[in-house]
């Protein structure tokens, strides 16, 4: 059976409230998901105060600037900062996305951050997406060929590059994945709106030879199937992207090979 | 306790092969609801509230029979899927198969007994 309280040592704790910067008057509270595996205590939720006339624009700004000001021990996983490398996707202010392009004057009232929701948490705000990446794998991301290599490269038309605009893109942060009910209850076995989309956009492809293999592969009643549409993906994605789109033409093709 | 790979555990048992009918299934009776609702509800609700040689002589006619007949399959087998979809999703293991067996046999007890009434309804 799903689990649909958390269990004991989950439960969520109030914290530490930070002091509010002195001489400030343009503050801004953050309410934000803190547990350390190495103290056993349950997690918390810790409220800093910060002084945006000296913040910049976005939440991962403000992560930053308490980590670097307030409170060395905030954890959280960070790199681009500018929505390419997928690392510093959190829930923020109850929407899965990236705190480098989420602008802070988007929220209403309090910012209230908390991981990537039902994935077991490494610590603070990082999830551990070992399950996830291993799911990626097993589509096969790459391009898979059986005819000899071409003395110069594989060609692709123009109408045939575009098919893969809105699949190319997914930076592979999780926020779809952990967004979706289906994927919270049977994550386990079912691949997931990345994957997916991941999965289509080799599918699409052109030059990829191995179509049949990779639909062999999905044709499975929790890899594939336990996609029932409920469109969280395409709603949270922080690139604009549309895996449920991908999903229902995968599904598109899986009956016209069968029907 | 087991030391399984990482893609060990993504990759499972494999595909199982299957998945595409049953999502096939499911949108020919969603189309054929669309007509088979309305319908039903037509002629049910025509039968509703009269007496039994009213109820008897409106069943002994063939399109309200035949339509209060396809219905009850149609619907009923469309319903036990999706609460099969529903099981799959929120109760896993032996309770979960437990739980599809017990729902397809009260499904098609249903239609069962309602065909059997139908057709002492109608003959």
């Amino acid at each position: 059976m799903v689990q649909f309280s958390l269990p004991k040592n989950s439960k969520i704790t109030t914290g530490k409230t930070w002091p509010k910067p002195e001489g400030a008057s343009n503050v801004r509270k953050f309410k934000i998901y803190r547990w350390n595996p190495d103290d056993g205590k349950n997690p918390q939720v810790d409220t800093y105060f910060l002084d945006m006339d000296s913040c910049g624009p976005m939440v991962l700004d403000a992560l930053i600037k308490i980590k670097n000001e307030i409170d060395p021990t905030l954890t959280f996983r960070r790199s681009c900062r500018e929505g390419i490398c997928g690392s510093c996707a959190m829930n923020i202010d109850g929407i899965n996305t990236l705190a480098c392009i989420y602008g802070m004057d988007e929220i209403k009232g309090d910012v209230a951050i908390y991981p990537l929701p039902h994935m077991p948490v490494v610590k603070d705000l990082i999830p551990d997406l070992t399950h996830f990446y291993a799911q990626h794998a097993s589509i096969m991301p790459w391009l898979e060929t059986k005819t000899n290599r071409p003395a110069k490269e594989w060609k692709q038309s123009i109408e045939d590059r575009k098919k893969l605009d809105g699949l190319y893109e997914c930076v592979m942060c999780a926020s779809c994945s952990t967004s979706c009910p289906s994927y919270w209850w049977n994550g386990d076995r079912y691949l997931g709106p990345a994957a997916l989309l991941h999965a289509y956009r080799w599918i699409i492809d052109s030059r990829d030879e191995a179509t049949g293999e990779r639909l062999d592969n999905l044709e499975d009643p929790f890899k594939l199937y336990r996609c029932h549409t409920i469109m969280n993906c395409a709603k949270t994605c922080p690139k604009g992207l549309n895996p449920a789109k991908a999903i229902a033409h995968i599904k598109q093709m899986m009956v016209e090979r069968a029907v | 306790m087991q030391f399984l790979t990482d893609r060990k555990r993504a990759q499972g048992l494999g595909a199982g092969g299957t998945g595409t009918q049953h999502h096939w299934q499911m949108l020919v009776s969603s189309i054929l609801m669309i007509a088979a609702v309305p319908l039903f509800i037509f002629t049910f609700g025509y039968g509703l509230g009269g007496s039994f040689e009213e109820v008897q002589a409106y069943f002994s006619r063939p399109l309200p029979a035949i339509i209060m007949g396809l219905s009850l399959i149609v619907i009923t087998r469309h319903v036990m899927q999706e609460t099969h979809e529903a099981i799959e999703d929120y109760v896993h293991g032996a309770a979960g198969k437990l739980l599809i067996v017990a729902v397809s046999a009260f499904a098609y007890t249903l239609i069962a007994a309602g065909l059997f009434a139908l057709v002492k309804l109608a003959l």
